[in-house]
């Protein structure tokens, strides 16, 4: 296969599209019901979830199937921060964030040993484990047990001429700009490109004296940060946690969002998160007792048409860059 | 003699780098050929595209079918058995096993008796048939790979780099015995070898391959007394 | 330690379920290196089928090597029709499809016969046998069938040339093609047997967790827990480590106050992460020697 070739014209574009998807981004919720800007809002707040899966496998070339964990102690840490101790919610964002690193880094100073498979059963296991430990009896002055948690939906500030659905609807949108922003530097930077260069040589980094699975663990750590914020966003705009809304389906719709937004695309996480949210509704439109067949042939038809994501096909077509899907 | 193979306007790629710019060559039946070359010259993707493990385009025409078309295991049926670089032996299996799945497209009762052949042949194979492939010396490996070989009853074998990484004695034991296998067997064959004295020895008929394309060919004995194949391929 | 005693044998008695899934998981993984999520759904739904056959009125044991067969050709077939086109995608896109194929099953076993809880009937009868009733007759026979599936696949892989041509093919494609292994086929072959044993664990397990759509889902991961404490490429500890999945379980609920019943899955799910972690190709298996 040929190697990335970079159009001019590909990258035009790209600069061209992204500038309408902000402009309608912008426009969006001021055309469509409250009930079309909620579910939109839940697109990007998954797509903020697998852009952080974007960068662990794009940069480490390792895969989770267990950031739904993350998502989940996330929205808690945001809910439990709300309503047990009165936080701001806008300050819950970072504090999830900080949660989920330190979590994330911990679990994967053992776990990153892993390669693999072997990695993606360890991250399924957290996966599995989340909604038993959130009823866990001990914590249940804190998470609510089975019930869960509720909140109270946030006014828009400042006497903005917003309803509650769209002020929720910018607020999701600056956050998921901002961390696109970060993400897109860190693929970027020098770091994410040597990295990128060294994982498909790991002996020699190795070699090089690269302390690989230090950057490994920390990939990882600002990932699941990534799926922290999301679960936070989450917790706030549904105004509800609940132990099984984090059941380990969360964790695999995920890392099917970012296989069919493209590994190594980080726009297609929004394909990704839109997949997430409007796939089971159109399979439960056509027939609602064979909504999962539907779902589950919906997917294999787009696997087929596009091996490599959405982020694939538009490579193949020279409209993205990036590198080529790893195998 | 009529032509085993016959090979026309042979091209390989890897994804879009084209490594062989179209190759002619002939082995005839019972015959043998050495494809010498330097490193980088094309002569181990020459043999990979005559099997079909890489992207080809041209004719292979084996006993009068193309074969060009075909994957690895079918043309492996027509009785051609490739020992490639690395030798290709199964490592965590045993000589026994190995020597079982050269003769694997073939029937049950005969692949039987082969073995024994070809513990006739290595008869350190015999001893170490419970071993480990992955645990044999290098020699012992390389007797492994040709015999797994020679369990396929070839018509033609493809040999790549038989002496890599031998030592001298062992080298000169295994050519012999390729030499005998030739004349014993009527088995055709096609060897690649960067020691070209011994390769020459051995064969009728040489190729000299020079960045994807066959500069020079002819008899083996007229090769090795050719100055510009002394100068570059035998040192003196 | 009567106590003791009884909890082991009661962890023996669900660890064989574990372990047949187990098998399952490992046999896929040796085909095509990748564990298949939808193992647990396709051995749901071969049990499903086995339902409807007794339902019409076959013998079970008719119906049982029916259902294998058939579950057989279905894995065959999957691999023909869903994976072949896709050997070339990338890694990830084989498991989405994983995910998909769970998603077609569990859905068309709910669709085709509903999801109210059934019972499945056993061949072995369902008295209380030793361990003070807490090991019965169908427990035991289902110690008999993994035993029988563990020899029959030994022999299959290790004494034929069949079996022979599968290994080569699952440990160097390109070695194999090279002596004439037809791969392709071998890999669904590899599928075949998978869900033929997945269809054997449906069987054997929904007598226990009673039938219905979901009933494997919590099996899997039990099954996934045994296949990599036992190490992925060996079948033998692959089912030790489903035993050992089952005791650990009941122990840890017995032992461990309050977090060991209330946490008894993230207590098990820990321990495999820990084991990965200091043993990374499990109890059992080790790195394949090579000298280069």
């Amino acid at each position: 296969m040929s190697t990335v070739t970079q159009s001019k014209g590909g990258e035009r574009i790209a600069a061209y599209g992204g500038a309408t998807a902000i402009a309608l981004a912008l426009a969006l919720p001021f055309a469509v019901s409250g009930f079309v800007t909620f579910q939109l809002t839940q697109v990007m707040i998954f797509a903020i979830a697998i852009l952080g899966l974007n960068l662990l496998t794009g940069i480490s070339g390792q895969f989770s199937l267990g950031h739904g964990a993350f998502f989940a102690l996330g929205a808690y840490a945001a809910a439990i921060a709300i309503d047990s101790f009165g936080l701001h919610y806008g300050l819950t964002l970072p504090l999830a964030a900080l949660i989920c690193f330190l979590v994330g880094f911990l679990f994967g100073l053992p776990a990153l040993r892993l390669e693999g498979i072997y990695l993606a059963l360890a991250t399924f296991a957290l996966a599995i484990a989340t909604p038993p430990l959130l009823k866990f009896s001990l914590v249940e002055a804190w998470t609510g047990g089975v019930q869960g948690v509720f909140l109270a939906k946030p006014a828009p500030p400042f006497g903005l001429p917003l309803s509650d659905d769209q002020w929720l609807y910018f607020l999701t949108l600056a956050v998921g700009l901002a961390l696109y922003w970060v993400a897109r530097n860190l693929l970027e930077s020098r770091t994410g490109r040597a990295l990128i260069a060294i994982r498909e040589h790991p002996i020699a980094a190795g070699a090089m004296g690269v302390d690989l699975p230090a950057y490994k663990t920390l990939i990882f750590g600002i990932s699941a940060a990534y799926a922290g914020v999301a679960g936070a966003l989450s917790a706030i705009v549904v105004q509800f946690v609940a132990p099984d809304s984090f059941a380990f389906w969360l964790s695999i719709a995920l890392f099917v969002g970012l296989v069919v937004g493209g590994v190594g695309w980080l726009p297609g996480a929004l394909v990704g998160g839109a997949f997430i949210v409007f796939a089971p509704n159109i399979a439960e439109g056509v027939s609602k007792g064979l909504s999962g067949a539907l779902y589950g042939v919906i997917l294999i038809v787009l696997i087929y048409l596009m091996p490599a994501g959405a982020g694939g096909l538009l490579r193949q077509l020279g409209l993205a860059r990036g590198p080529r899907s790893s195998r | 003699m009529t032509a085993l193979l016959s090979v026309r306007g042979l091209t390989a790629a890897y994804g879009d780098r084209r490594v062989l710019n179209g190759l002619d060559f002939d082995i005839a039946e019972g015959g043998a050929a050495a494809l010498l070359g330097a490193n980088g010259a094309g002569k181990t993707t020459t043999l990979r595209a005559l099997c079909g493990m890489t992207q080809r385009a041209g004719a292979i025409v084996l006993d009068g079918q193309d074969i060009a078309g075909r994957p690895t295991e079918e043309i492996v049926r027509l009785r051609v058995a490739h020992v490639p670089e690395g030798r290709g032996t199964l490592t965590a299996f045993t000589v026994e096993e190995n020597l079982a799945l050269g003769a694997i497209t073939r029937p049950a009762r005969e692949a039987a008796a082969d073995t024994e052949r070809v513990y006739a042949y290595f008869p350190v194979l015999k001893e170490r048939r419970q071993q480990q492939a992955g645990t044999l010396s290098g020699g012992e490996q390389q007797m492994l790979a040709i015999g797994r070989a020679l369990m396929l009853r070839p018509r033609l074998m493809l040999l790549d780099e038989p002496s890599f990484g031998l030592a001298p004695m062992l080298v000169t034991e295994l050519f012999e015995m390729l030499d005998r296998v030739r004349r014993e067997e009527g088995v055709s064959l096609l060897i690649v070898e960067q020691n070209a004295a011994l390769a020459l020895a051995i064969t009728d008929h040489a190729y000299l391959l020079q960045t994807g394309a066959i500069v020079q060919s002819g008899r083996s004995e007229e090769m090795l007394a050719d100055d510009g194949v002394r100068r570059s391929y035998l040192g003196h | 330690m009567e106590l003791f005693t009884q909890q082991v044998l009661a962890g023996i008695a669900t660890g064989g379920i574990y372990a047949l899934m187990a098998l399952a998981i490992v046999m896929i993984y040796q085909a095509i290196h990748h564990l298949n999520f939808a193992q647990g759904e396709m051995g749901m739904f071969s049990a499903f089928v086995a339902w409807q056959l007794l339902l019409w009125g076959a013998p079970y044991w008719l119906a049982f090597v029916a259902t294998i067969a058939l579950s057989f050709v279905a894995g065959v077939l999957i691999e023909r029709i869903v994976f072949k086109p896709l050997r070339r995608a990338p890694v990830f896109s084989h498991l989405v499809v994983f995910v998909a194929l769970f998603a077609i099953f569990n859905s068309l076993a709910g669709f085709i016969w509903d999801f109210t809880i059934k019972p499945f009937p056993s061949p072995f009868g369902t008295t209380p046998l030793f361990g003070a009733g807490l090991i019965g007759a169908h427990q035991a026979g289902m110690l008999v069938v993994i035993a029988v599936v563990l020899v029959a696949l030994f022999l299959f892989l290790r004494t034929t040339r069949l079996g022979l041509a599968l290994r080569a093919a699952a440990a160097n494609p390109e070695s194999a093609r090279l002596v004439g292994v037809r791969v392709g086929w071998m890999m669904a072959l590899g599928w075949g047997l998978a869900s033929a044993i997945g269809a054997v664990a449906g069987m054997m397990i929904a007598p226990i967790v009673f039938l219905e759509p979901n009933m494997m889902l919590s099996v899997l991961l039990y099954g996934f827990a045994g296949a990599v404490l036992g190490g992925l490429a060996s079948p033998g500890g692959a089912v030790f480590g489903g035993f050992l999945v089952g005791v650990l379980e009941n122990l840890a609920a017995t032992y461990v106050p309050v977090v060991g019943s209330e946490l008894k899955l993230p207590i098990a799910l820990l321990l495999i992460v820990v084991v990965l972690v200091l043993r990374p190709y499990g109890l059992f298996g080790r790195k394949p020697v090579e000298r280069v």
